[in-house]
């Protein structure tokens, strides 16, 4: 098991299925010569050709859409949208069509599609490129969306992604590109649609998923170190489809539950896990689901007002105390 | 930019027709009057599809929106004889000609239209989306521009999978004339031009796009010029001449699969009822409204035919009745097909299974806990 970063997880995947599958290529702008944005596709195009590592022209809903019609007739194409911000531009083609055509034709066609797009704030690039829209993609049947958290689960998803005959939304961020972590070697594929319970614990349970499991991984163990919380925590890895029975089985046990995520309060991932969660363990609950989320306004470049706006390790810890205090003074 | 395509050339017609005939039949000269009056069987199958289709709505057999090919038959005909079983077809959501142009069993259409299991796509899509993996047809798509970029794509595939040639596959997508004004339509272009594909774009250009003239909607309302910004030559057909349209394809699709250049091919047709089945096309004038009975396709199909000696009117008043017999067997073949049962709706939720897929129905309780 080698330690690397996330990038380079990313990167030695995409190498292994282009080598091991003549019908997987990626396509995007500026992947080839230029070697992607965050140089996720470094090298490749020396060693796969243009055709297989394509350079597109700034065409979002165009080279979206090809690629799934490259897909309907049977390649496997992995797309790079720079950053999730342009997959906008490409709403109608991922909504409307890469999610519908194997349900609504009969399923007489499959969509073999990968779009990976690093999404994520904190970079102070302002307003326009710093959101967190995965939930707009979680909220549409026929999509799969997947969030990892780790250089592990980077490599074991990815794979997994492009061995799925279903449109996946491969979410990255920005700032995890830099993070280092434990690889599995040899071929590695984690299931989608499975959390991992990256930390046990007993005392509250920490929902999250990308950036932000790193950050509630690691307040959970200062926790555990300096106050003798035993927090549990669990990194959601896949919101669509959504592993709703792991937070549960969690939640039965720590009788409390924090989300941490990092999209926009209202409507978010959090308020997903919350209704879950009442609804399945309401008996079980000793306080109220609390959601430490992003402030509700377009990101700010200056530094103190965008660290103000993004959801923090302090911001975290202080809604964790709170729950704890609510349920020591009940009981 | 070429200019408008001539009508092509003929050298020799039937020795058999008189002077006067030959010069009816324009295109039709040197035909084989068989498969002249084969074309006028699929036109008036098409017609009366869509007739019937028009009274099943009315009737509630048929839901949601409903567009139909009525005035189009030539166009439909034409177009569909001139591609190989081997070609990929996208469409828009005015397609169930051709659907059965391109050889569907009509009754498999029209289940789809009633929404029923036998239906080419399950009874998932209806009228709007039918896709049949067998005949090649990748689909008809509501999104106006939708099928744009997946055509694209697919002609994308077929590059990757090897060069061109006479026998290679191509790909057909097929457009309205508003659709040449959305984002989707120039990023296509330019995709096809920089990556040399095997793709045709064929706009059927019915002069409206729900209402509005394409005069008022288009800076540039010769749309086979369109794609001049990109290289991609154009041509226009009269939409009303099946030979011409048949014969314009049969171009665009060697140029496609032989040298690799995408074209763009404008049939100009008129549409002979609203844009969809329950609109009244009250914008029409009526001068425009008495013009178009004279472009009725089919009627001056069979006047042609007639005239030109290719069918006497008892020939093509027997495969009148031939072709309402199997519309009316199409119509209870829809009609007797089952309707998918609700324990089915996730039944392709997903190609490949996951686990913790939600199947809850409204009102269960999460997970049945």
């Amino acid at each position: 098991m080698a330690v690397i970063t996330y990038r380079q997880a990313l990167h030695d995947t995409l190498r292994a299925e282009l080598s091991r599958d003549p019908n997987v290529f990626l396509m995007g702008e500026e992947i080839g010569v230029f070697e992607g944005s965050y140089k996720i596709t470094a090298g490749l195009l020396t060693e796969f050709g243009p055709e297989r590592i394509r350079d597109t022209p700034i065409a979002e809903e165009g080279f979206v859409g090809a690629a799934i019609g490259a897909a309907m007739l049977g390649l496997r194409p992995v797309v790079e949208i720079m950053t999730i911000n342009f997959s906008i531009l490409a709403m109608d083609q991922i909504v409307n069509h890469a999610a519908k055509i194997h349900t609504m034709f009969g399923g007489q066609s499959k969509v073999p599609l990968v779009i990976r797009t690093p999404g994520g704030g904190g970079q102070q690039l302002a307003a326009t490129h710093s959101q967190n829209l995965e939930v707009w993609y979680a909220h549409v049947p026929g999509l799969k969306v997947v969030v990892p958290a780790t250089p592990a689960d980077a490599k074991g998803l990815l794979a997994a992604s492009i061995r799925d005959d279903d449109p996946v939304m491969f979410i990255e961020h920005l700032a995890l590109y830099n993070t280092k972590g434990e690889v599995p070697d040899g071929d590695y594929v984690t299931e989608i649609g499975k959390a991992a319970v990256m930390k046990q614990g007993s005392d509250i349970t920490i929902v999250s998923y990308s950036r932000m499991a790193a950050v509630a991984l690691d307040v959970a163990k200062r926790l555990e170190e300096d106050e003798g919380v035993s927090a549990e925590v669990i990194d959601l890895r896949s919101l669509r489809p959504l592993d709703r029975r792991t937070i549960l089985e969690s939640v039965k046990k720590t009788h409390k539950a924090v989300v941490l995520e990092e999209d926009w309060l209202s409507y978010g991932v959090g308020a997903e896990i919350a209704a879950t969660i009442q609804e399945g363990a309401f008996d079980y609950l000793d306080a109220p689901v609390r959601r430490v989320a992003a402030a509700e306004i377009p990101l700010p470049y200056a530094k103190p007002l965008e660290l103000a706006a993004l959801p923090d390790a302090t911001a975290l810890v202080k809604v964790i105390h709170e729950t704890l205090d609510a349920t020591r003074f009940r009981g | 930019m070429p200019p408008a395509q001539k009508k092509p050339g003929k050298t020799s017609s039937s020795g058999k027709t008189s002077r006067s005939a030959a010069k009816t039949l324009g295109s039709l000269a040197g035909e084989s009057p068989k498969r002249l009056r084969d074309y006028y069987r699929q036109m008036q199958l098409i017609r009366r599809f869509e007739e019937r289709s028009a009274e099943m709505y009315q009737r509630a057999k048929i839901g949601g929106y409903c567009h139909l090919n009525l005035g189009e038959e030539a166009t439909v005909v034409g177009l569909m004889d001139a591609m190989e079983r081997r070609d990929y077809l996208f469409t828009t959501y005015r397609e169930h000609g051709y659907a059965i142009a391109r050889g569907i069993e009509p009754g498999r259409v029209m289940a789809e239209l009633f929404g029923r299991t036998t239906g080419v796509s399950k009874g998932w899509g209806g009228s709007m989306h039918l896709f049949d993996v067998e005949a090649r047809l990748l689909g008809g798509y509501g999104i106006v521009g939708g099928q744009l970029p997946p055509a694209t794509g697919a002609a994308m595939a077929i590059a990757y999978r090897g060069p061109g040639g006479p026998d290679t596959e191509a790909v057909v997508c097929q457009l309205g004339d508003a659709t040449t004004n959305i984002g989707a339509w120039h990023e296509s272009l330019n995709l096809a031009a920089i990556w040399k594909l095997p793709i045709v774009y064929v706009i059927v250009n019915n002069r409206l796009g729900m209402g509005t003239p394409v005069e008022k909607a288009a800076g540039e309302p010769d749309l086979y010029k369109r794609g001049c910004a990109y290289r991609i030559p154009g041509v226009r057909v009269d939409g009303n001449d099946v030979v011409a349209c048949r014969d314009a394809m049969k171009e665009a699709l060697r140029l496609a699969r032989e040298e690799r250049q995408p074209s763009i091919l404008e049939a100009v047709s008129w549409r002979l009822r609203g844009h969809s089945v329950v609109d009244p096309a009250k914008y029409r004038t009526k001068e425009e409204a008495r013009r178009l009975h004279d472009l009725d396709p089919v009627a001056a199909y069979r006047k042609q035919l007639v005239e030109g000696g290719i069918a006497d009117p008892a020939e093509l008043a027997s495969i009148d009745a031939e072709v309402e017999a199997q519309v009316h067997s199409v119509v209870e073949f829809a009609d007797n097909s089952p309707h998918p049962s609700p324990d089915q709706l996730f039944a392709h939720a997903y190609a490949t299974p996951v686990a913790n897929a939600p199947r809850e129905l409204p009102g269960d309780p999460l997970l049945s806990l």
